[in-house]
């Protein structure tokens, strides 16, 4: 008979370290095969198909874990929720609802950004759109770069949040372009 | 979720949209982001001699409350010296137009472009004034 506390660790359910859940040092940069495979190993051990002939209690408990794995799993996957992660884990809040003093020259970037993707819109153009879409995995790829500096090497935490905060833009930016791309092609 | 008449009214016809020379003798421009939802907001304020807000004009990419957050202040500051406008509050802003929790960000982000606006102003006239202060 399978049983869950095999593989899972008994007392972790309600802990939030996600990264002890998956096995993971407490890094920015992660071994991202090893995610999927602890996250593949984790899901079939949490399965509730596995725990179906089991007392009810059992079955709610597997349920949860799966939820907790779901949600662990996401979160780590993606480098920027996993940066927030972090910083969250240091007990430093981004101030995502209330830091609005971004630096002047990145904000200046971010109209200029919106406006190149409104004319896009306008024109209809989805090569004006690729080409912004490129600009910005440029950039957000450069924000991961420091943050490798940042988390990693120079544990330079409050510099981290604030190229956290950067990379919410970026983030809400392309997913604005997706939609604007998706528009188009329907 | 159910918007108020006074939200819908200034989203739908923003008031003061646009820019002044940022170089411009007089004008404070204020640059805001809000990194939760993305939001970027200018604020830009035309101060006469006399050290009252004259105008002021915005640009907004945001949501539906950040654009009717942003007109709403470029309506109240006018006729509002610098320290009257620094007063407001966004409370008020949030209130005013009844914004739902969710979106009570917008009207930081409005508060806070304000204060970024007379700041601005005011390190401009500071650099004027320093160097005859120097020659005195």
């Amino acid at each position: 008979m399978s049983d869950t506390s095999q593989v899972l660790p008994e007392a972790d359910l309600f802990s939030r370290d996600h990264f002890a859940l998956f096995g993971l040092p407490r890094r920015f940069v992660i071994d991202e095969r090893a995610l999927e495979g602890r996250y593949h190993e984790l899901q079939s051990a949490a399965h509730p198909d596995r725990h179906a002939h089991r007392p009810e209690q059992e079955r709610r408990l597997s349920m949860q874990w799966a939820t907790r794995i779901n949600e662990g799993y996401r979160l780590l996957r993606s480098p920027l929720t996993r940066a927030r992660y972090l910083l969250e884990l240091e007990g430093v809040d981004v101030g995502a609802e209330n830091n609005t003093a971004m630096p002047a020259d990145f904000l200046m970037q971010q109209m200029a950004w919106r406006e190149a993707l409104d004319d896009a819109r306008n024109a209809g153009d989805p090569e004006a759109l690729d080409a912004l879409s490129a600009t910005l995995r440029a950039a957000r790829s450069g924000a991961e770069s420091q943050l490798v500096r940042e988390l990693d090497e120079e544990h330079n935490l409050s510099a981290a949040a604030a190229t956290v905060r950067r990379m919410m833009f970026i983030a809400r930016l392309g997913e604005d372009i997706a939609a604007a791309h998706e528009k188009l092609e329907n | 979720m159910a918007y108020s008449d006074k939200l819908l009214d200034h989203y739908e016809n923003p008031r003061n949209v646009g820019s002044f020379g940022k170089e411009d003798d007089g004008v404070g421009t204020g640059m805001v982001g809000a990194p939760a939802c993305g939001d970027v907001m200018k604020l830009q304020i035309k101060v006469g001699p006399d050290g009252v807000i004259e105008d002021a004009k915005f640009k907004t990419y945001g949501c539906g409350s950040a654009i009717a957050s942003s007109s709403l202040v470029t309506e109240w500051v006018k006729g509002k010296t610098l320290d009257q406008a620094l007063e407001i509050k966004n409370t008020a802003i949030a209130e005013e137009l009844a914004l739902p929790p969710v979106k009570i960000h917008c009207s930081i982000l409005a508060e806070d472009a304000i204060k970024a606006a007379v700041e601005d102003y005011r390190k401009k006239q500071g650099t004027q004034v320093a160097p005859a202060a120097d020659a005195a």
